[in-house]
């Protein structure tokens, strides 16, 4: 019986409405008990002090790139970022080669994670096969084999009928269906946000229209259906504004968005003269998007954070901004970037914080982790929040050194990381 | 009020005119004045540049701005490379960064790039030692164009201030207009903008410039007239419907030309379609200083090299 306590910290768990000082018992993996007081003889400890002791935070929305482009990253390098980055869980997008859409796929991405122990790794099935959009992957297979939820992410799915369909079909599993909203033809050759800064920089733009278009289209299909359809990374005012009235009718539509969009605004682009770590899909928007994803996460309306961590080699990404592959990686830089400026800078209250990285995003996908509840998985996050660091890329243990933050300093770390009970990772002191 | 000139450059690099100030757009205004002098002389060529060494690394079509610039490059005694896409290891998958590099390795002193994608100028400048000129980069800028249409506006009415320059055309996909917005703009100059609204991108009145949708109202009462060649190779068939509703609604004819100042000059970056946005009757007119642009194109093109390599002064005559 292997017997783990956690001293001293501060039990921050939304699924318990707990915010106070306990000591947190894990034996086998589990959950055993939390109290203030807990005999700690001959049982194994873990000095907290200083530090939250916040659910496992998962990460719904990366791209570990395994199978086919193992030299962005693998499963093993990506579940090391993640538990780097305090993720216990991450739920990995289906375009590699071969397409995550088939059983077979799902089980050799499985298998991956169990051998590099250390994240765990739920996958996302293709809607459809070979993210073509035209005929559904075998959804039910997949769900077997353990996939969590479903998406052509990389790109929409275009096809409304298909769509309506996935949206109808997924409900077999109760689980929901993943969109990249974007209208293709309307973002073209687009590179960046279409707006004032694309014009002085002569870049063709990618108009929040592209987005909004296809997120309206997703809650009128989700009202249609029934079915649960969870926008992926929203980056506009009127794609949240869609998400928040489908809400309103009581339409199963949820959503995610990321560090980057909301940290930083197209102005980045600008500034960096033309870095190609600044060029992601959807691509960073104007101040008037951005401060309206603050106001959705701070009013609710936004479901939980999300990295869309999306590795690229560096010989990628060093070319003309047009040629560069659209992604940046997020997993090793998303608690601190999240935690400054909502926390510190708009007062979001912790707990809300912790919810949005743990509780909410296990909910939408029904992932076992997310909560602290005597008898739950024993993934915990410790967080450092006086902790203050600079973003060091070559720090990373992603393969792909693709971020937009680098040399930011930030306060908020990730201090440990605990999966099953297991300490997979623990912040060296500097 | 004029503009004083900058004693000197402060980049390394002329990567557009947007890191420039007023002061220093003067100097490359009043250093091309004199470089214009060189080329009036028996014997067109200086030693200002010489033992100095130019790549022209062309990975898009251009006769017209090469050309200038290699005759610039000559008439400073400059040795002059010329690399384009089609000849290079570009065709092999080359990264443009290790192409530079490797022609970085070859100790030039100056790259003269021109791109199809904007910002590779940009990009280069950051990793080379050299300086970096640019020559065209993709729909953002062309500031050589925006220096040498200054010069001949200047030479032609004594000054830029006040001056309202009304700029037809595709104005998307167009980097002269972006660069001439900008130089304009800083040194006191009004500019008007006019296009097919489904070519005018979204808020380029920020640049500094009045947009307008009607060419007639643009040019209203404008010292200058500059068309823009309407860009077929970079759009599909979804902006505009044709060339000949185009020519009915933005072509600058002798009609609509009285519309503007009496004396008012007419510009164009070319290469012009004749029939499409400018009638050959108003290209081949009195008020046509087509042809002075270009001549004015080799002085700016020098006038920049001169500078960077840290000229100042006169160049002295051989």
């Amino acid at each position: 019986m292997s017997r783990l306590l956690i001293k001293h910290g501060r039990v921050v768990d939304p699924s318990q409405r707990l915010d106070e000082g306990l000591n947190v018992l894990i034996v086998d993996g589990k959950v055993a008990r939390l109290a203030e007081r807990i005999e700690d003889k001959g049982t194994e400890v873990l000095d907290a002090t200083g530090l939250v002791i916040a659910p496992g935070f998962v990460d719904v929305h990366v791209h570990l790139r395994e199978p086919g482009f193992e030299y962005k990253e693998t499963v093993a390098t990506g579940a090391a970022a993640a538990v780097a980055g305090g993720f216990a869980s991450v739920c990995c997008m289906p375009n590699t080669q071969p397409v995550n859409d088939s059983a077979a796929v799902t089980e050799f991405i499985r298998a991956r994670a169990t051998e590099a122990g250390l994240a765990r790794v739920y996958p996302i099935g293709a809607v459809s096969k070979g993210l073509q959009g035209e005929e559904l992957a075998e959804m039910g297979e997949m769900v077997r084999a353990g996939a969590v939820g479903f998406s052509d992410d990389g790109r929409p799915v275009h096809n409304s009928y298909l769509m309506r369909r996935a949206l109808e079909y997924a409900q077999l599993f109760g689980v929901p269906v993943v969109d990249h909203c974007e209208d293709p033809s309307l973002t073209g050759k687009g590179v960046m946000h279409e707006g004032g800064v694309a014009t002085r920089l002569g870049l063709r733009g990618i108009p929040a229209a592209a987005e909004e278009i296809m997120a309206a289209r997703d809650v009128v299909l989700a009202e249609l259906t029934g079915g649960k359809v969870h926008i992926a990374h929203v980056s506009t005012r009127g794609a949240l504004d869609r998400v928040r009235d489908g809400k309103g009718r009581g339409v199963a539509v949820t959503c995610e968005v990321t560090p980057h969009h909301l940290a930083l605004t197209d102005q980045a682009v600008a500034d960096s003269e033309y870095d190609t770590d600044t060029k992601m899909n959807p691509p960073l928007r104007s101040p008037d998007h951005v401060e309206a994803l603050i106001r959705g996460v701070l009013d609710g309306t936004v479901d939980c954070l999300a990295t869309d961590h999306a590795p690229h080699h560096a010989d990628e990404k060093v070319l003309e901004y047009d040629l560069a592959p659209f992604g940046v990686v997020g997993l090793e830089t998303a608690i601190p970037v999240t935690y400054d400026l909502l926390v510190r800078r708009h007062k979001l209250p912790l707990r809300m914080f912790v919810a949005l990285w743990s509780s909410n995003p296990a909910r939408l996908f029904r992932l076992p982790g997310g909560s602290l509840k005597v008898g739950s998985p024993a993934d915990i996050t410790l967080l450092d929040l006086e902790a203050r660091a600079t973003v060091n890329p070559d720090r990373f243990r992603s393969l792909s050194r693709n971020t937009p933050f680098a040399g930011q300093r930030l306060k908020g770390w990730p201090a440990a990381t605990l999966v099953g009970g297991k300490v997979v990772w623990r912040r060296e002191r500097r | 009020m004029s503009v004083k000139a900058a004693p000197r450059l402060r980049g390394k690099d002329l990567v557009g005119i947007d890191p420039l100030s007023p002061g220093e757009i003067q100097l490359i205004l009043e250093t091309a004045e004199q470089m214009r002098d060189i080329a009036a002389r028996p014997i067109k060529k200086v030693p200002a540049l010489r033992g100095k060494t130019v790549v022209n690394l062309f990975m898009e079509a251009s006769t017209r701005t090469r050309f200038s610039f290699e005759v610039a490059e000559k008439r400073l005694s400059a040795d002059s490379l010329n690399f384009s896409a089609t000849t290079s290891s570009v065709s092999k998958g080359e990264t443009l960064v290790d192409t530079a590099l490797n022609l970085e390795a070859m100790q030039p002193d100056f790259l003269v790039i021109r791109h199809q994608y904007a910002g590779a100028p940009h990009q280069l400048a950051r990793i080379l030692k050299s300086s970096v000129i640019n020559a065209g980069d993709g729909a953002h800028e062309h500031p050589t164009q925006a220096l040498l249409d200054a010069l001949t506006i200047r030479m032609r009415r004594g000054g830029l201030e006040g001056q309202v320059v009304s700029i037809v055309g595709d104005l998307q996909h167009s980097r002269v207009v972006r660069s001439n917005i900008l130089l304009l703009n800083r040194m006191g100059a009004t500019v008007r903008v006019a296009g097919p609204p489904s070519l005018i991108p979204l808020e380029m009145d920020k640049l500094g410039c009045q947009v307008y949708t009607r060419m007639e109202e643009a040019i209203a009462g404008a010292d200058v007239v500059m068309m823009l060649r309407i860009q077929l190779e970079r759009q599909g068939r979804m902006n505009f419907p044709t060339v000949r509703e185009y020519y009915d609604f933005f072509a600058l004819t002798p009609e609509r030309l009285k519309l503007a100042k009496k004396d008012c000059l007419v510009m164009h970056p070319g290469p012009m379609n004749r029939g499409v946005e400018i009638d050959s009757r108003v290209a081949d007119g009195p008020q046509s200083v087509i042809l002075e642009q270009v001549t004015n194109g080799v002085a700016v093109r020098m006038a920049v090299l001169y500078l960077l390599a840290g000229g100042h002064g006169e160049p002295t005559a051989d």
